[in-house]
């Protein structure tokens, strides 16, 4: 007999369907993402008409910011886990400032580029790539703040608890991609299309 | 001590109750949660789009059963052809298999429901307005400024078709705007599914005990993954150069329209495959059953699929041979659409290995299926035969093309979808279909199918291209186009007695058992319907066939496999 029988009382384990979920929609997300990447390489150079990439200032503080806010977010992953609420609510909440300090920095980016520099989606080939790939990303950015408001506004009600861990580290899957997508559109926009 | 028996609770079947509790069922359909009572939900509602996109057929072979006939006016024909195309691609195949998986995974694998039960009902009801959204642009699609207009740029919407100049008014946005809703709905589906079939498996169910059709339901999730995406995005593009002045597929500005044929059958061609391996899974379900054999060859069509899942990811560009690629990639494209071949043969032969001395029992379901195997050899033949990029040049957008992909759509996908409503619609109902009328709708469907499409090649090959409204007379296609219609007409007629044996059923259909087809997987455990929590205790399984194994306790299957 080969087959290993299984026994009511033997224990039986499977991945967590909240890992698995988010791990599937995060490879739909790079699908799109790689499709508006792909476009914007293909049209590098192919605007007809004025202002080129070379009007970009590389946003070097936002990126920080950004990516760092990957960094305090798996801190508050560690804190929950351990049962520390309060430098979980901080730590959580830093995050949630990086972020929001990226979102600034690209509005005000977009206000030169489209006030000063008078690029705007229509006005040429690089503006429709530029603020559509950035402008994806900003979404995703946008969309996991409102999801990090969610639980912070439930850690200060005290609702979230130790147990709560795993749902948290599921969430911060998402941000921890939003954060390695903009290193990809970083290098795409900033370096290799400027 | 393992478990040897799993409980069957009683039936649960709520007899309907007068028309002041219709407000309360209703209700209860729309608020459900119930995976099976939306698995219903997806194959009601994409049953009834496959009679309207029917319908929309049946009147484009009308207008083409003799030269220069007026039947429709041209623009009613571009719209009767794109909303026929987009219908049964994305509110008729994905919907139904998605419905089919839906219904069945979680009873496949002993779970009591969807990983996700609420994110399955945004699922559906994302897909269902979809649908609605499509549909409404009939009466809405030039909003207030005039008549409504559909969609008629055709399924895959060429650029620069699609330009504002070239198709003013709001059908193209409500194209668009229709299958982002739709795209939506199928990914929180498929998301859904990988979690089930890899978090929600009962006690001893491993990867390699599944139900095939859950192992092809798993592939075609993880491929609609990254398929469904880049159509989102595409029509996320065409939006922006639609509405806020964009400049993605616009030629005059430096953007090129190519990118959206790109862009497109990089979703259109794993598309095929995402409609292609869930009814591969239903016919690995029904051949074994009605062949009184275990399946041949189970990992070789796992390994097989997952094969066919990376391999149909590098093919799309064989739809692009007369753009005017170089060689290299014609070459490229090409022969990575005849690999395809391989994993699809290995599959052809596992399920006549598995017919191979059995006693085949030649009910309805199985019909259906062994129609498949067989049509699905011809429509991979002639697949073959496209690939091959010079005969491609040739016959590029004819009607030698429109037959390949009915073959595999019709001929494969929708005669396993009837199959699959035959075998597993005593589980769902709690009634058989009728046997007589079952036989009845699978001859005239496959007479009406081979009269339609077999002269499809040949009226191709003669010169006649898809997608035109009229022809003359002296082109030598007027007997051929008279007998694909009255082809399309024997089909319309069996589809008819279909839906006829589906209502008659409802109140007179036999009663089934729980297991009338003596089969082997965990759903034919459940009572015919199964109640809200499928099963009463959690089954264990120890084998692929856990219902063999307790039929047979003296014989049980995991004593030999693998």
């Amino acid at each position: 007999m080969s087959t290993v029988p299984i026994f009511a009382d033997e224990e039986w384990r499977q991945p967590s369907r909240g890992m698995v979920a988010m791990l599937s929609l995060l490879i739909g997300e790079s699908a799109i993402f790689t499709i508006f990447v792909v476009a914007y390489i293909y049209y590098i150079g192919r605007s007809v008409s004025g202002p080129t990439p070379a009007i970009l200032h590389v946003p070097i503080f936002n990126t920080i910011c950004l990516l760092s806010s990957s960094f305090t977010i798996i801190l508050a992953e560690r804190a929950i886990e351990h049962g520390r609420m309060r430098q979980f609510a901080a730590l959580w909440g830093l995050t949630m400032l990086l972020g929001i300090e990226f979102l600034i920095g690209t509005g005000m980016e977009w206000h030169d580029l489209i006030y000063d520099k008078g690029l705007t989606v229509s006005t040429n080939l690089f503006g429709t790539t530029f603020y559509s790939l950035v402008g994806l990303h900003a979404t995703h950015v946008i969309i996991g703040l409102i999801m990090l408001a969610i639980v912070m506004v439930f850690t200060l009600m005290g609702r979230v608890k130790q147990s709560h861990a795993e749902r948290v580290k599921v969430l911060a899957l998402y941000w921890h991609f939003v954060d390695a997508v903009w290193v990809v559109v970083f290098t795409v926009v900033y370096i290799v299309g400027k | 001590m393992a478990d040897q028996t799993l409980p069957i609770p009683s039936s649960t079947q709520i007899p309907r109750a007068g028309t002041a509790a219709f407000m309360e069922w209703l209700h209860g359909w729309v608020v459900t949660v119930d995976h099976k009572k939306l698995g219903i939900l997806y194959v009601v509602y994409s049953l009834f789009f496959l009679v309207v996109a029917g319908t929309e057929a049946l009147c484009i072979r009308i207008q083409l059963i003799i030269p220069n006939n007026h039947f429709v006016t041209p623009e009613v024909y571009n719209e009767l052809f794109t909303m026929h195309g987009t219908t049964m691609v994305f509110l008729v195949g994905m919907p139904i298999l998605f419905g089919f998986a839906t219904y069945l995974a979680p009873l496949m694998v002993g779970a009591r429901d969807m990983a996700f039960p609420r994110l399955n009902a945004l699922s559906f009801w994302l897909t269902a307005f979809g649908g609605i959204l499509l549909y409404f642009s009939f009466i809405g699609g030039f909003g207030l400024y005039g008549m409504g207009s559909a969609p008629d740029v055709g399924w895959f919407a060429y650029a620069p078709l699609t330009a504002k100049a070239f198709t003013p008014g709001h059908n193209t946005d409500y194209w668009a705007l229709s299958l982002i809703v739709m795209g939506f709905g199928t990914l929180g589906a498929a998301i859904n599914i990988i979690a089930t079939t890899l978090s929600m498996r009962c006690k001893g169910m491993t990867l390699f005990r599944m139900p095939l059709f859950v192992w092809l339901m798993l592939v075609t999730s993880i491929l609609t993954l990254v398929t469904i995406t880049p159509l989102t995005a595409a029509q996320v593009m065409l939006l922006i150069d639609r509405y806020l002045g964009g400049h993605f597929f616009d030629a005059t500005a430096g953007g090129a329209p190519i990118i959206w044929i790109h862009f497109f059958w990089i979703f259109g061609h794993p598309e095929v495959y995402v409609l292609v391996l869930p009814v591969f899974g239903i016919a690995s379900e029904i051949i074994p059953v009605f062949s009184r054999k275990a399946i041949f060859g189970y990992s070789a069509m796992v390994a097989a699929t997952v094969a066919i899942m990376f391999i149909s990811l590098s093919v799309w560009a064989h739809h692009m041979f007369t753009v005017g690629m170089t060689s290299v990639s014609n070459a490229f494209f090409a022969l990575a659409t005849m690999v395809i071949a391989v994993p699809t043969g290995i599959k052809i032969f596992n399920w006549l290995a598995t017919m191979w001395g059995g006693r085949i029992c030649f009910d309805t379901p199985m019909l259906f299926a062994v129609a498949f195997v067989f049509q699905f050899v011809i429509a991979g033949l002639t697949g073959i035969m496209l690939a091959v990029a010079p005969w491609d040049w040739q016959l590029h957008n004819s009607y030698f093309v429109i037959a390949h992909f009915h073959y595999v759509l019709v001929g494969a996908i929708v005669f396993n979808i009837f199959a699959a409503i035959y075998y597993w619609h005593p589980k769902v109902t709690g009634r058989m279909l009728d046997e007589t009328l079952g036989k009845w709708h699978f001859w005239l469907f496959l007479i009406g199918f081979h009269i339609t499409f077999d002269p499809m090649h040949v009226v191709g090959i003669l010169g006649m291209p898809r997608s035109i409204y009229t022809y003359e007379a002296n082109r030598g296609w007027n007997s051929l186009n008279m007998v694909i219609s009255i082809g399309a007409f024997i089909q319309g007629i069996a589809v008819l007695i279909f839906v006829w044996n589906l209502i008659r059923s409802h109140k007179h259909g036999k009663i089934a058992s729980n297991d009338p087809w003596d089969a082997w997987t965990l759903e034919w455990a459940t009572p015919s319907p199964p109640p809200a929590y499928n099963f009463a205790v959690d089954p264990v399984v120890r084998s692929r066939r856990p219902l063999w194994d307790i039929k047979h306790p003296n014989d049980p299957d995991w004593k030999y496999e693998q």
